[in-house]
């Protein structure tokens, strides 16, 4: 009997971690996400399923996530997916890449309103990426190799 | 002398940026004659009684893209009766997305019944003179004495997921102000979308 009460939780829980709950925010909510003040390395990535560079890049911020995780650096991958899609699109697309960085969805249709408060230079183009830590940040509207992304986080670790 | 010749020198490398990143509110734009889903080329310069122009970079695949194209056919239907018809330009290398290809355009103009010419940017010369970077990018250009004057550069509205929920109507009132011979109270604006896709070198 206590083995079957295991089992049922073990799917339980199973359950509700393959359908993890994404958080959906605003621009506010996001801004702290932003500028945090502490030791760590934030890589984030504004992203969508929909568009094909930043779907090519995304193995690069798992392999970032995965090989500098440990040292300091965090990656989060914030998703301008329409909202109606989070479960037909987004999920499973986190599911069928085993993405494991944080994802979280930003649903803020006023983009005029917030766009330059990620960064000036922002024309609002996906993919960018904005890559900080306490003393700096830079801000990036392009597509990387994996090289160009590992660069700029060795150099951050470098400075640090 | 030497002073003399440092200036125009300078004012020269400052412009260098300046034209490398597209236009601004404000510059003159150049015309263009790109080949419509028609088979026809099109230039502003064919429409001669025009006041200006709503030239949007659009495409096919872009999600941004396709949830303003009921908006975009609506805002020339209202807009070219005045004088201010919509030109849409997909400035996508088709290699590289193949969605946005010429003979996609075609079907796609067919499907939505698009009533505006959509042009393909080929060997993407005019994007980069515009500065354009994403899909969908809205600039208004005026017809003025001394040639076409860029009025706006950016979105359509505020919200591009739900048309009920549109609060400013950005394109419209840069629009209706420059047909009341105002300028636009807002004048750039950004929006998220795609960004352009680039040939390959």
């Amino acid at each position: 009997m206590k083995t079957f009460f295991a089992a049922i939780l073990l799917v339980l829980s199973v359950m509700t971690l393959s359908a993890r709950d994404i958080r959906v925010v605003d621009y506010n909510q996001l801004k702290p996400y932003l500028e945090k003040k502490n030791d760590t390395i934030y890589v984030v990535n504004f992203w969508a399923t929909w568009c094909l560079p930043c779907v090519k890049e995304m193995p690069y911020f798992q392999k970032i996530h995965d090989q500098f995780a440990g040292r300091g650096v965090k990656v989060l991958l914030v998703s301008l997916d329409f909202v109606n899609h989070i479960d037909s699109r987004l999920k499973p697309f986190i599911q069928k890449h085993q993405l494991t960085p944080e994802v979280i969805v930003l649903n803020d249709p006023d983009a005029n309103s917030w766009i330059s408060q990620v960064n000036p230079a922002w024309s609002g183009a996906l993919p960018a990426t904005l890559v900080y830590d306490r003393q700096s940040a830079d801000f990036y509207e392009k597509s990387f190799t994996y090289e160009e992304l590992e660069q700029i986080v060795k150099q951050k670790l470098e400075n640090k | 002398m030497r002073k003399k010749m440092l200036l125009p020198l300078l004012a020269l490398l400052y412009s260098l940026p300046a034209i490398s990143q597209g236009y601004k509110v404000g510059d003159k734009a150049t015309d263009f004659k790109l080949k419509n889903i028609d088979g026809k080329y099109v230039s502003m310069s064919d429409y001669a009684s025009a006041k200006g122009f709503i030239v949007i970079f659009t495409c096919n695949h872009c999600p941004f893209s396709v949830a303003y194209e009921d908006r975009i056919i609506e805002i020339d239907l209202k807009y070219k009766e005045l004088g201010y018809p919509v030109i849409a330009i997909n400035p996508n290398d088709p290699v590289q997305v193949p969605a946005d290809s010429y003979d996609e355009m075609i079907k796609r103009a067919a499907d939505k019944g698009f009533t505006f010419p959509y042009l393909i940017d080929e060997g993407q010369q005019v994007y980069p003179a515009y500065g354009a970077t994403r899909t969908p990018h809205v600039y208004i250009l005026n017809k003025e004495n001394d040639g076409l004057i860029v009025a706006y550069i950016g979105a359509i509205d505020d919200n591009h997921q739900d048309v009920k929920a549109v609060k400013s109507r950005y394109l419209e009132d840069a629009v209706n102000a420059l047909m009341m011979g105002e300028k636009p109270a807002v004048d750039f604006t950004k929006a998220v979308g795609c960004s352009i896709k680039k040939a390959a070198n």
